[in-house]
Parts: C-alpha cells; sequence; structure tokens
C-alpha cells in the first residue's frame, strides 16, 4: 500500500475513533441521564408526592440487575434491623381473622386511595404469596407461607419453638431489608404501611396455632 | 348418610379442590381466548381509522401526511418499529407522542391540553383510538426497533435503569413484578420484561381492550397505571420516562409478533 | 348518533355466519359513582337482524348483556352479495342502524 493511501486509512480510522468516543455516553453519563429523566418524568397527584421518588442506600443499591456488594449489603441489613420497634408489652398476635381480611385486601398508598392511614391499607399479602391452601387465587412472587407456623414447630403458642420465630417474622414484617437487603417485600413498619395491630393480625394468621393456615 | 359415602364426598371434594389449583389458570386461559371473537378493539380501530383520515382541527387537516417513523403516511409497519428517534422532534418518540406532535402540527391542535387531558376523554380518548388503528396496521408484524443513532440507544439505557429503579411507599420497581422468569400476582401472570416474552406477551399485546372495565388501554395508559399500583407518583402522559420504558422493553422484543390490539381480562 | 357497529357475515355452504360488535355503554342502572349517586341505566332493549330486508332475528335484551356486546348468529340461505342489516334500540329511544355485505 503507498504511503498517501495509508496516510488517508490511518486517519480515518483515528478519525472514526475519535467520534466513537465523542459520541458514546459512559455508564455513570446514562446513570445520570436517567436520574434527570426520573426527576422529570413525575408529578404530584394527590397524596403521592415526587419525593417518593427519593431512595435511601436499601433501594438505590438493589436498582439495578446487579446485587449489591457484600458490605454494602450488611450494611443495608444493619441499617434496617436498628428501625425495628417491637410490639408493646411483647404481645406478637392479634386476631388471625383480621389478619386473612389484611392479607386479601391490596388497598393503600396509591393516589386513588383515601388516605395514607394504615386503617386504610392492605397487606397485599395474596398478591405474592400462598397462605391459606383454601384461597387459590394466590401469586408466587414470594414462597408460600402455607403451615408456617406448624413447619416451624409453633404447635402450642406456649412452646419454646415460638418466641424466637415470632421475633424473625416480626422483623421480617416491620423491615423485610434486615435479612434480605434487596428483599421485594415491603416495609409493612418501617413505612408505616400497617400499624401495630394490623401487623399483630397478620402474625396470628401466620403462627396461631388455631389460624387455618395451621392446619 | 354411611360413613364410606362420607369418605367418598369427601374424596371428591378434596380431588375437585386439587384439579380447581391446577387448571385454574388453565381455565382462565380458555376464557380468555373465548373472548377475542368480537374483541371490542375493533370499535376503536374503527374509529381510529376515521379519525386518520377526516379533515379535522383549527388547520382542518386530516393526518394522511403523519410521519410515524417510515416516512409521511406509511401506517402498515410503524407499530413495531416505535419507539425511534425523529429528526424533526430531534427526539426519541413513542406512537402515542408522535400522534400528538402530528395532531399539532398538522391539525393545530394544542399538544399541552391533549397531554393534560385525562385518559378515555376529549382529544386524549381520540389519540387512544388513533393508536389502536395504527397498531392493528401492524398485527403479525415482528418488532424491530431501530437502534442506529444515539439518541435511540440512550433511550434504552434510560429505560433499563427505570426499569430497575425502586421507589415509593412499597419499594416496587418495574423489575418487582416483571424481572423473572414463571412469576405470578394472584392468578395473573407476568411477563418478564428484561428479555424477549415471546410472541403476544407484554409490550406485544398493547393497546389492549380490557373487559373488566370496558376501557381500551394504550401503552401510555398500562404504564400509568402500573406506577399507580406501584406507589409512584403520576408519570407524565409521553414523558421520558415512559417512552424510553417502551424502548427498553420494545428492543428486548425483538423478533416478537405483535398481537396489537389483544384482549384482556 | 352511537358509534357504528363492526358487522362481519360470512358465508359457508348453505350456512352464513354473522358477527356483530355493537358500541354502546350497556350501564345497568345498578352502578354509583364515586359521589354515590346511581348512574342511570342506559342498556340496548330491541336488536333487530334483517337478511335483503327480511327480518331474520330479533332479541330483547336487558341490563345483563355486557359492554360494547358482540352477537353471533347463523343465517340460512344467504349468499354472498346478500345484504345483512342490525338495528337497534335502548331505552332511551336512542338508535341505530348498520349494513354489511355477506362474503
Amino acid at each position: 500500500m503507498n504511503i498517501k493511501l495509508r496516510l488517508i486509512l490511518g486517519c480515518t480510522f483515528v478519525g472514526a475513533l475519535l467520534a466513537g468516543c465523542a459520541t458514546a455516553p459512559s455508564p455513570a453519563e446514562l446513570d445520570a441521564q436517567a436520574q434527570k429523566a426520573i426527576k422529570s418524568s413525575f408529578r404530584d397527584q394527590s397524596f403521592v408526592k415526587t419525593s417518593w421518588l427519593d431512595q435511601d442506600l436499601g433501594l438505590s443499591a438493589c436498582s439495578s440487575d446487579q446485587a449489591p456488594d457484600q458490605a454494602t449489603a450488611d450494611r443495608i441489613m444493619a441499617e434496617a434491623l436498628n428501625t425495628v420497634k417491637w410490639p408493646t408489652g411483647g404481645q406478637y398476635l392479634g386476631d388471625w381473622r383480621a389478619g386473612e381480611r389484611l392479607a386479601q385486601s391490596g388497598r393503600g398508598m396509591t393516589w386513588t386511595d383515601k388516605s395514607t392511614d394504615p386503617k386504610e391499607n392492605g397487606g397485599n399479602c395474596y398478591n405474592c404469596h400462598q397462605i391459606d391452601k383454601k384461597e387459590i387465587s394466590y401469586g408466587t412472587i414470594g414462597p408460600s407461607l402455607w403451615n408456617y407456623g406448624k413447619n416451624r414447630g409453633v404447635n402450642e403458642l406456649s412452646s419454646p419453638a415460638f418466641a424466637p420465630i415470632a421475633q424473625y417474622t416480626w422483623v421480617k414484617l416491620w423491615n423485610a431489608k434486615a435479612y434480605s437487603a434487596c428483599s421485594n417485600m415491603p416495609r409493612f413498619g418501617h413505612k408505616n404501611l400497617l400499624n401495630e395491630q394490623q401487623l399483630r393480625d397478620i402474625m396470628a394468621l401466620l403462627l396461631d396455632p388455631k389460624s387455618p393456615v395451621n392446619q | 348418610m354411611s360413613k364410606q359415602l362420607l369418605v367418598g364426598i369427601a374424596a371428591l371434594a378434596l380431588c375437585a379442590g386439587a384439579m380447581a389449583q391446577k387448571s385454574a389458570a388453565d381455565g382462565i386461559a380458555e376464557y380468555r381466548k373465548m373472548l377475542e371473537d368480537g374483541n371490542p378493539a375493533d370499535l376503536f380501530e374503527a374509529k381510529g381509522e376515521d379519525l386518520w383520515k377526516t379533515k379535522r382541527g383549527p388547520k382542518n387537516a386530516s393526518l394522511e401526511a403523519c410521519d410515524l417513523g417510515q416516512g409521511p403516511g406509511v401506517v402498515k409497519g410503524a407499530f413495531v418499529t416505535l419507539p425511534r428517534y425523529f429528526a424533526d422532534t430531534q427526539k426519541v418518540q413513542d406512537l402515542e407522542s408522535r400522534l400528538v406532535t402530528c395532531m399539532a402540527t398538522l391539525q393545530g391542535f394544542d399538544a399541552a391540553e391533549i397531554a393534560k387531558t385525562p385518559f378515555g376523554r376529549g382529544e386524549m380518548a381520540n389519540v387512544t383510538a388513533l393508536a389502536t388503528w395504527v397498531a392493528a396496521m401492524s398485527r403479525g408484524m415482528r418488532f424491530n426497533l431501530p437502534q442506529s443513532n444515539a439518541q435511540e440507544r440512550a433511550s434504552y439505557e434510560v429505560g433499563k435503569r427505570a426499569f430497575f429503579y425502586r421507589a415509593g411507599s412499597h419499594d416496587f420497581s418495574c423489575a418487582s413484578c416483571h424481572g423473572e422468569d414463571g412469576k405470578r400476582i394472584r392468578l395473573q401472570d407476568l411477563p418478564n420484561l428484561t428479555k424477549n416474552p415471546g410472541d403476544g406477551i407484554g409490550f406485544a399485546a398493547w393497546p389492549a381492550y380490557r373487559v373488566s372495565n370496558g376501557q381500551m388501554w394504550s401503552m401510555q395508559l398500562r404504564l400509568n397505571d402500573c406506577y399507580r399500583q406501584q406507589r409512584f407518583p403520576y408519570p407524565g402522559f409521553g414523558s421520558e420516562v415512559t417512552i424510553a420504558l417502551g424502548t427498553y422493553m420494545g428492543v428486548n422484543a425483538k423478533g416478537a409478533e405483535s398481537i396489537a390490539p389483544s384482549i384482556k381480562r | 348518533m352511537a358509534d357504528p357497529m363492526r358487522i362481519r357475515a360470512q358465508a359457508a355452504g348453505d350456512k352464513t355466519t354473522v358477527r356483530v360488535l355493537m358500541s354502546h355503554e350497556m350501564e345497568t342502572g345498578q352502578r354509583k359513582d364515586s359521589a354515590g349517586k346511581v348512574i342511570p341505566a342506559w342498556f340496548i332493549q330491541e336488536v333487530t337482524a334483517a337478511h335483503n330486508g327480511k327480518t331474520v332475528l330479533t332479541a330483547d335484551w336487558g341490563p345483563s348483556i355486557a359492554k360494547n356486546p358482540f352477537m353471533q348468529f347463523v343465517v340460512k340461505g344467504a349468499k354472498a352479495g346478500d345484504k345483512i342489516s342490525i338495528s337497534w334500540v335502548d331505552n332511551k329511544g336512542d338508535k341505530r342502524t348498520d349494513e354489511a355485505t355477506v362474503s
């Protein structure tokens, strides 16, 4: 190949390379573009505000198809565990009948709902979980909770198996991120989606030996 | 009643329960198949075709010169290549925002007014009907969105990040429901939208007529209601995130056959 | 006037299958709006189908028929080129007639 042709080809190649580098945005630039797009694409509606788009560490670290590194995950779980408020008087269980009603209801916190008062909210539970086997309309996003208490050795409330599993379950409902940094489960206690009595009722649905779930 | 008879009946009841458990999803699929004949989306298609060809608006013009990406007036095949970049607006646009652009530039309507109009009302209802017809004109064709320019590629990347963005009171993202294979919410199967979910599924099934509320739902309305149930604030009609999500899903669905406008529960 | 119906009429031998999609709210009169007020009943009460001008089907409908109703029936002895017309009248006295050619 003669020198002139080589020079032209060389310049063209470098030119193309430079042009390629100039137009392709880096992942960080795309992250920034996405943040900007998200901030500008939504508006307030009823009580749902654009501030609801703000993320804590537990959310920002879990917003991609890549899991966070172990150190970040550990930090998220520790912070989440710290948010847990234990039930007054150490009373973990309520009424499983009310718990079943809450598990069936998917209401609350959307811009068409009436208010943010937890009294109006449901637990959304059957959307993701099987709970009482009698209910065939259940989701599979979360594991089956059929025989939840029975499978964990809670045959009577006086059983020694009860206390540790009650605490574990309470934490899971209050702030699921305490045990799984990127858990898909809403943080019912921490985000004030359900109040203490409602959480007790769901606990009873899962753990009361008399609950249909444990038959 | 004899003990044996009682046991027999109990066994039968258990059996029926178990069968109902297994075939609930099958039963629903059967019901949906039956609904396909006489899809009321047909009525919206007819309306959309009429709107495309009728002279309307302050400029008293039809939409027949509207460029949906394949050149002015070319409708067949346009649906399966949207969202895409448009040189005249210098933006990546989806079907609905592009229809509004045409309604503004060709017919003289106020784009911002249309965007503010609630779904199902006024000119917004006309946008839905138009989108239904344009989609119908590509029925059976396979998705093939262009990613030939930088903005189209950026739109895909922004869409991907929006898809995984967790927020709202319940910490949901699109991926919470649509990020894995084989999941369902109650008895509603959830397509995995991080990849090609198959012919006629997900992005390839909207616009769709929803029997449960008798409404014609465009993709913008589908996304709007997704965000409502995710406990997010209100997504603007034709906003960058909604278009980027369309790009993400549409590119992922490359090769999937469009069955839009379809019928849903 | 209400939106047009979509009518398809296809002959297969001696039998023609007619499929009609009607555009109508079919409000039962039992629903309440968000303010708690009853949404007034508004539904198709009479449907008539004619083949080349001769009535072949009449139907009396009530509030249990769904919104945007779909109806399908078979006409014997119709052939390609024949006219099928469908008419409806609703409880407010509103009416609509549309026609299709058998293919």
